[in-house]
């Protein structure tokens, strides 16, 4: 038999894995998935988000795949859409660079100025 | 905590099943292993999202992105395009929705835009079977505010001020009706759903049960705890497997998390339950034949009062709700009365689901406020009429209702206003009728239904509708007399004066409310023996017109029985055989140039 309080605890840790199904806001990281991203290293950048993620806990946040964004040179492009629609885009990403870039910009809103557009640094 | 990036919904109610979702949901989970995606993408399998016109449906989420008729050869490569490439299988996609930012949103779709989803709120959006996707899209919370927070007579209270009405067919209001139950002075009361969905054509009960199981259990162990009962059944029709087993699994769950027996989340209320299957029997979805029923009888109605309330299951207080009715309690307790009485008309309030057939695109389901025109029911969500057609009628209140017809099609739906047009919001099944449509054939098919199921118990329905039927039935078959029409009319208000329960007081509105709107076509077929919509058989003579003919020859080389002759080689023109033509309108559907009449 579960306590109320128990039923609360199951009520957040389930809402946690499914909120995706509502259009609740949240954090989105878009991997450039088409040939040219894949052949860039892209699966591995998405795994290195996914691990690090659930290993974090962090909640909110929704990991998509989208085609090709047509500058295949800078493959593996990540785009992080924050909850105000603002996007930064990573470029040339590795699984060392998605682990960081979890847990200083998703977990805690510092954008990783040094792995984005060349133009920015 | 496991983290998935995606999470694909498969419809697995009764219609995307048999069209295959299982065999879908087996081959994207052996591609997932396959692809090494099994860690990352989830399979889930849920209830009805409605478009069953368009099953097997599969949602993608975060995206949202909705696919239609998907089949077991489309698995591989929407796993390649859209889940590694992350590429939309533009060719899966559901016609109507809007492309934007080249998203394809389930929500942006028309035939969800205007539909209003409270009863089907989880339908399509959790698993059923796993007790605590319902929890946490705010399931149980209800019950536990009504158990920790609230009084019974509070919660009575609170179900009135919504202005909920019975969805089953009658419309009593829910809360009087529980009010009466709490009032009696019994130690033992019951609560019961009636979940035996006789109405042809209507399935939105099912899908309730199907996709969300859990909210009627919560819903039940609300109403108990509100009028003093602690027992439960749930009426169900046995040939609803795939709702009883998704019950009955919840029904464990339920159990097991101590959410039913003794002592519940350790209040120390008591309440469990248990289902009952029906035969499928329309009858037994009458109250008092359906605890007659649940008692182990045979299922014959009785003379009311008393009513349930006071004396039902073994003479004990009984309450009697329809699923639609219980799936809409909790969240009228969670999100308050007044939240409730916002939606509708003034003296509908909410929601109402509706299963619409017949001769519409989106055949499925669909919760829209009430108040809603039928225009918008049949045109904005149903995607009009096929191949172009006319509109001509929607039968609501399925045999016991009566037709709307296109006149009539911005009337907005609420229980009022269709008693008014002599029909009647029944339990929710909506069949469209197009200008092929014979109404006086329609009125026979509804009868047909009543004839066989009524039980036998007392004479108007047992023989009054029988006559009725003789009488239709020379009418079709054009041999009826202009007379008949007033013997309808004579038999119909005695059968609805005399019958014993509502089956038979309700039996006569299909042919009533077909002669208010189209009597012309009872005449036409009485007196210049003719079926304006060209549906009835013996008044029709398919033909071929010489001049248009062309002589392929298709009409006679497609003729089951041989009843066309005719040669292009020799000259011969073609015939029809009158005296073997058996109308099935092959030859008519056949000709490549419309050179043949009926
Ligand atoms: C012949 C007949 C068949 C009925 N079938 C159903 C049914 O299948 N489901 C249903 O909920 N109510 C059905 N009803 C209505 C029930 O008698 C009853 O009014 C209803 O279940 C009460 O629940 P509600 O107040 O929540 O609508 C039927 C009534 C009649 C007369």
């Amino acid at each position: 038999m579960k306590t109320i309080a128990e039923l609360e605890a199951i009520r957040k840790r389930t809402l946690d894995e499914i909120s995706m199904r509502t259009d609740e806001e949240s954090v989105r990281i878009v991997i450039g998935m088409a040939t040219c991203g894949i052949a860039a290293g892209a699966r591995t950048v998405m795994t290195a988000f996914l691990d690090e993620i659930q290993k974090r806990n962090i909640h909110n946040v929704h990991v998509s795949a989208t085609g090709c964004i047509g500058v295949c040179r800078l493959e593996p492009i990540v785009d992080v859409i924050d909850k105000d629609g603002n996007k930064t885009t990573y470029v040339h990403m590795t699984p060392e660079k998605a682990a960081k870039v979890v847990v200083e910009h998703i977990a805690n809103g510092k954008i990783c100025v040094e792995y984005t557009l060349p133009e920015n640094k | 905590m496991q983290f998935f990036r995606s999470h694909i919904l498969v419809c697995g109610g009764t219609g995307c099943t048999s069209s295959d979702s299982a065999k879908i949901i087996e081959e994207l989970d052996k591609l997932l292993v396959d692809k090494k995606l099994d860690k990352e993408i989830k399979v889930v399998q849920t209830g009805c999202f409605g478009l069953c016109e368009q099953g097997p449906i599969m949602v993608v989420y975060p995206e949202g992105t909705m696919y239609c008729k998907v089949k077991v050869t489309d698995v591989a490569e929407f796993v390649e395009e859209h889940l590694i490439k992350g590429r939309i299988v533009t060719r899966l996609l559901e016609k109507s929705s809007d492309v934007k930012d080249g998203e394809y949103a389930i929500e942006k779709s028309s035939f969800f835009k205007k539909q209003l989803r409270i009863a089907l709120r989880n339908c399509g959006v959790i698993n059923p079977e796993l007790i605590d996707e319902y929890i946490a899209f705010d399931g149980y919370k209800a019950l536990i505010k009504a158990l920790t927070e609230m009084k019974p007579d509070e919660i009575i209270e609170t179900i009135k001020k919504s202005g909920l009405r019975g969805r089953g067919g009658g419309g009593y209001p829910t809360g009087s009706k529980w009010e009466f139950a709490a009032k009696q002075d019994n130690d033992q009361k019951y609560v019961c759903c009636n979940a035996d969905e006789g109405d042809p054509g209507a399935f939105m009960d099912r899908s309730v049960l199907e996709g969300d199981p859990h909210s009627i259990i919560e819903a039940m162990i609300i109403a108990g705890y509100a009028i003093g009962a602690n027992y439960g059944f749930v009426y169900v029709r046995a040939e609803y497997p795939i709702a009883v087993k998704r019950l009955q699994i919840a029904i464990e769950q339920a159990r097991e998390y101590g959410l039913l027996g003794d002592n519940i989340l350790g209040t120390g209320v008591k309440f469990d339950l248990e289902i009952r299957l029906g035969a499928g029997a329309f009858v037994c979805g009458e109250e008092t034949a359906l605890m007659t029923s649940i008692e182990g009888k045979r299922g014959e109605p009785r003379v009311r009062p008393p009513y349930p309330a006071e004396k039902g299951l073994w003479q004990k207080p009984t309450i009697l709700n329809n699923v639609e009715t219980l799936a809409n309690i909790p969240m009228i307790l969670l999100k308050g009365p007044e939240w409730f009485a916002s939606m509708g008309t003034e003296k509908s309030k909410g929601t109402k689901v509706f299963a619409i057939g017949g001769k519409i695109n989106n055949t499925g389901l669909v919760e829209i406020p009430m108040g809603t025109t039928l225009r918008e029911v049949i045109y904005d969500i149903g995607g009009g009429i096929p191949g172009g057609k006319k509109f001509k009628a929607a039968q609501t209140g399925g045999p016991s209702g009566g037709c709307i017809p296109a006149s009539h099609i911005d009337t907005p739906i609420d229980y009022e206003s269709l008693i008014e047009l002599g029909s009647m919001m029944g339990s929710g099944g909506l069949i469209v009728m197009d200008e092929d449509t014979c109404m006086v054939d329609i009125a026979k098919f509804f009868l047909e239904f009543t004839v066989d199921e009524s039980c036998g118990k007392c004479t108007p329905c047992r023989l009054g509708t029988r006559r009725m039927m003789e009488i239709l039935d020379k009418i079709t078959k054009g041999r009826g007399k202009m007379s008949d029409l007033d013997e309808l009319e004579t038999l119909a208000r005695d059968i609805k004066a005399a019958s014993l329960c509502a089956l038979g007081q309700t039996a006569p509105n299909p042919i009533l409310s077909t002669l208010r709107y189209f009597r012309d076509e009872y005449e036409a077929h009485i007196r210049d023996h003719r079926c304006p919509a060209g549906s009835c058989k013996s008044l029709l003579s398919y033909e071929v017109t010489e001049d248009k003919c062309i002589r392929c020859g298709l009409c006679a080389k497609n003729c089951p029985v041989n009843a066309i002759t005719g040669s292009k080689k020799d000259e011969i023109p073609f015939v029809v055989d009158q005296d073997i033509c058996i109308k099935c309108g092959v030859c008519y559907q056949k000709c490549p140039v419309d050179a043949i009449t009926k």
